[in-house]
């Protein structure tokens, strides 16, 4: 039985840091709803820090990977580059987001999503289908 | 040695199965090709790729078919 099948083409792969702050937040959810319109994958930054073979091996299957992190720390970015992987990376510092001071709603996840898939978007939208993100 | 083959059951885990048996049978070495078809197992590998390809209870090799020689060569490694 092959349902539920893995073995479609990986595209590409997006990890958020995930901080603690309101910055981390707002990565995961931009990262989130992004899996969640099918622009990218979701995957663990954390089985990336454990060097879990099955994660790295199948990091190593994705077309192009994101980071998007909440603070000039990029943890995300440092954490893929240090498994050997190479990234694109987007740091929320960089969009006017200042740890402690940022608001996470659904605002300030689309000028995430906005900034991710503009200007660079244009590997980004290559397996967009029309989702629910107008970004 | 114990190579297991994880994926669901799709043409690609069939191929990678069929590679590793090869493998196994040139270098004719003793070892136990099983398959993981349960999802929730090849999760907890940490597998989000099929086919992947496991040694020792090690993903080697995940979303990729790997041809009977690139197995041989991890198999010798």
């Amino acid at each position: 039985m092959a349902g539920n099948c893995m073995c479609n083409e990986a595209g590409i792969f997006i990890f958020s840091c995930s901080g603690g702050s309101d910055v981390g937040e707002l990565s995961d959810r931009a990262a989130r709803k992004m899996a969640k319109c099918g622009q990218a994958k979701m995957f663990c930054l954390a089985g990336i820090g454990a060097h879990i073979p099955g994660m790295i091996e199948s990091t190593k299957a994705a077309n192009k990977l994101i980071a998007i992190d909440g603070c000039p720390v990029s943890c995300s970015k440092k954490t893929l580059e240090h498994a050997g992987f190479k990234v694109t990376a987007f740091n929320l510092k960089d969009m006017g987001f200042d740890k402690g001071k940022t608001k996470v709603d659904d605002g300030s996840i689309d000028k995430v999503l906005s900034k991710i898939t503009g200007g660079k978007g244009e590997e980004v939208n290559r397996n967009t289908s029309g989702g629910c993100c107008s970004n | 040695m114990k190579i297991e083959i994880l994926g669901v059951g799709c043409p690609k885990c069939k191929q990678l199965t069929a590679n590793a048996e090869a493998a196994v049978k040139e270098l004719n070495i003793q070892a136990e090709i099983g398959k993981v078809t349960d999802i929730d197992k090849i999760t907890e590998y940490g597998v989000m790729m099929t086919p992947a390809l496991a040694v020792d209870g090690t993903v080697v090799s995940a979303g990729e078919v790997l041809s009977k020689d690139e197995i041989k060569k991890i198999i010798l490694k």
